[in-house]
């Protein structure tokens, strides 16, 4: 039964060696012009610590907390009508209607935002297109179906019975919501923004296009350095840096999250 | 009532961007414009005979077949493994699994660049279709797992127990028990290899690279509305996948959704 898991553990090998391959080039010379590269050295770090590149690493992380936050109350609503709508025919539309831009793909989901921001609908009183405006708004739409999802599993697990025994002991609505609803998909509210925000983390075909090179976050910088300055060695840095970013975040929010479920 | 004016309206925000782009690519004139002039499907003929895209298309299918078909197999292998093999440490296995998961796309698109530039391998389809493999994996994983999870060993020991060889006991027994987990697994393996795109756009080149980058490509160089049919098209196909797909399986249960009280 162990050898079931070789290949597969083959494949992470692969993944790793990969994942060595930048860190190696990550901590070697870049020679200007040209593929081959120079002894070990730290400067790329170095580089990588300079205001801009901060700047960069600061906007990601605002963005993402934006647009963690946004998607978050965006998709409660819709999260809770998918769990908790009478008919079955309105939780199935529901239901395909928030799967279907989650299995559309990235591109065909931005080109669909680049139209609509950029003033071919309506005329917008502020500019949206190839602004930081613009980019959240891209993200968030990319971020609802997961989180709607996952905040979905959790509210059709929080028994509707208690709901109604708050409710015959007094409480209006909203308090129902605030004091039984709201704490027992709790689970759901953590694991959600948590992979939205890793996920916005990493962004890259969003900000790539609606910014239009006037937006950048992490993984446009890195693309810059690698594809079109061929400087591997610096964006190998900067990847490491967003990959070691993305680690500590995750792994002290998860642990935040782990705190919280214990109580 | 105002909750449902506001699930209303977000969802109509989730499909606005669809309805858009599929308004515009029947529009005649390059001009993009709302709402359209008439009718005409020219963008659709463009999409469908512009070179680029046919050989993109084919790439697609190529890398996306061959990283499914290695996928399903490895992943189905792993989550029978993770399950009944009496490993310890049962989540350290089922975390590091799941790890290509968390490592940003442009990362792994970079390890897999300077890996392919050192093998030689920087014009070939190898590295591309490993990627997809390395990076579809989780998904055939956890879905597998799951139903592995309800699968009752009972069954197959009944199935021994009555003289049938482990291989037929797994061929009419475990497998046809688990399609529903394999059949998820491999929906989603072609759903996320199809639509890679920051990985695929690192270690590909214009002869190797898969639709989303070429549409990436198209959409950075040209403005008119060719993109648009052409996410017509990817639409059209994945919504009908989706429908099939909860249609047949109940895509509740493939997400962990309790829906059916």
């Amino acid at each position: 039964m162990r050898l079931l898991l070789a290949p597969a553990l083959g494949v992470l090998a692969i993944f790793a060696v990969a994942l060595g391959a930048l860190f190696q080039y990550s901590v070697v010379a870049f020679i200007p012009g040209s593929l081959q590269t120079g002894g070990l050295t730290l400067a790329n770090f170095r580089s990588v610590i300079s205001s801009q590149y901060l700047g960069y690493v600061w906007d990601t992380v605002v963005l993402s907390l934006a647009t963690t936050a946004l998607t978050l109350v965006a998709s409660y609503p819709v999260a809770y009508a998918l769990a908790r709508a009478p008919s079955r025919m309105v939780r199935s539309w529901l239901l395909v209607l928030t799967l279907a831009p989650f299995f559309t793909g990235a591109i065909v989901r931005t080109y669909a935002w680049i139209l609509v921001l950029g003033n071919t609908v309506v005329t917008w009183p502020v500019p949206l297109l190839f602004t930081e405006r613009g980019v959240l708004i891209g993200l968030v739409h990319f971020s609802m179906p997961t989180m709607i999802l996952l905040l979905a599993a959790a509210i059709s697990h929080v028994d509707p019975a208690l709901e109604r025994a708050a409710a015959s002991l007094g409480a209006r609505p909203a308090r129902v919501f605030r004091r039984v609803t709201l704490p027992l998909s709790m689970p759901g509210i953590i694991s959600g923004s948590l992979v939205v925000f890793a996920w916005t983390l990493s962004a890259f075909p969003t900000p790539e296009l609606l910014g239009g090179g006037r937006v950048k976050m992490i993984a446009n910088a890195v693309k810059d350095l690698a594809l079109d300055s061929f400087n591997w060695p610096g964006a190998a840095a900067f990847a490491v840096v967003a990959l070691a970013l993305t680690l500590v975040l995750m792994g002290g929010l998860g642990r935040l999250a782990a705190g919280h479920e214990a109580e | 009532m105002i909750g449902r004016a506001a699930v209303i309206a977000l969802v109509a925000f989730m499909t606005l961007p669809t309805v858009v782009v599929i308004v515009v690519s029947v529009n005649p004139t390059a001009i993009l414009s709302f709402p359209p002039t008439g009718f005409s499907l020219r963008w659709y003929v463009n999409a469908l005979t512009y070179p680029q895209f046919q050989r993109a298309a084919v790439n697609s299918l190529l890398v996306t077949t061959a990283a499914s078909l290695l996928a399903v197999p490895i992943g189905t292998a792993a989550a029978l493994a993770l399950e009944r093999g009496r490993l310890r440490g049962r989540h350290v296995w089922a975390t590091l699994l799941l790890s290509p998961l968390v490592v940003p796309g442009v990362a792994a698109g970079l390890g897999f660049l300077i890996l392919a530039a050192g093998l030689g391998l920087l014009r070939s389809r190898a590295v591309l279709i490993v990627a997809h493999v390395a990076l579809v994996m989780p998904f055939v994983v956890r879905s597998v797992w799951v139903s592995v999870k309800n699968l009752d060993p009972m069954l197959e020991r009944a199935a021994a127990s009555l003289g049938a060889t482990p291989w037929r006991t797994f061929r009419r027994v475990t497998l046809p028990l688990l399609a529903p987990g394999l059949t998820a697994g491999l929906l989603f393996a072609v759903i996320v290899s199809a639509n890679e795109f920051v990985v695929s756009l690192f270690v590909s080149n214009r002869v190797t690279e898969i639709l989303p980058v070429a549409m990436f490509s198209y959409i950075v160089n040209y403005t008119d509305p060719t993109i648009a049919a052409m996410s017509s098209l990817f639409i059209g196909l994945t919504f009908a996948a989706v429908w099939l797909a909860d249609r047949f399986f109940g895509l509740a249960a493939v997400f962990l959704l309790d829906l059916d009280r």
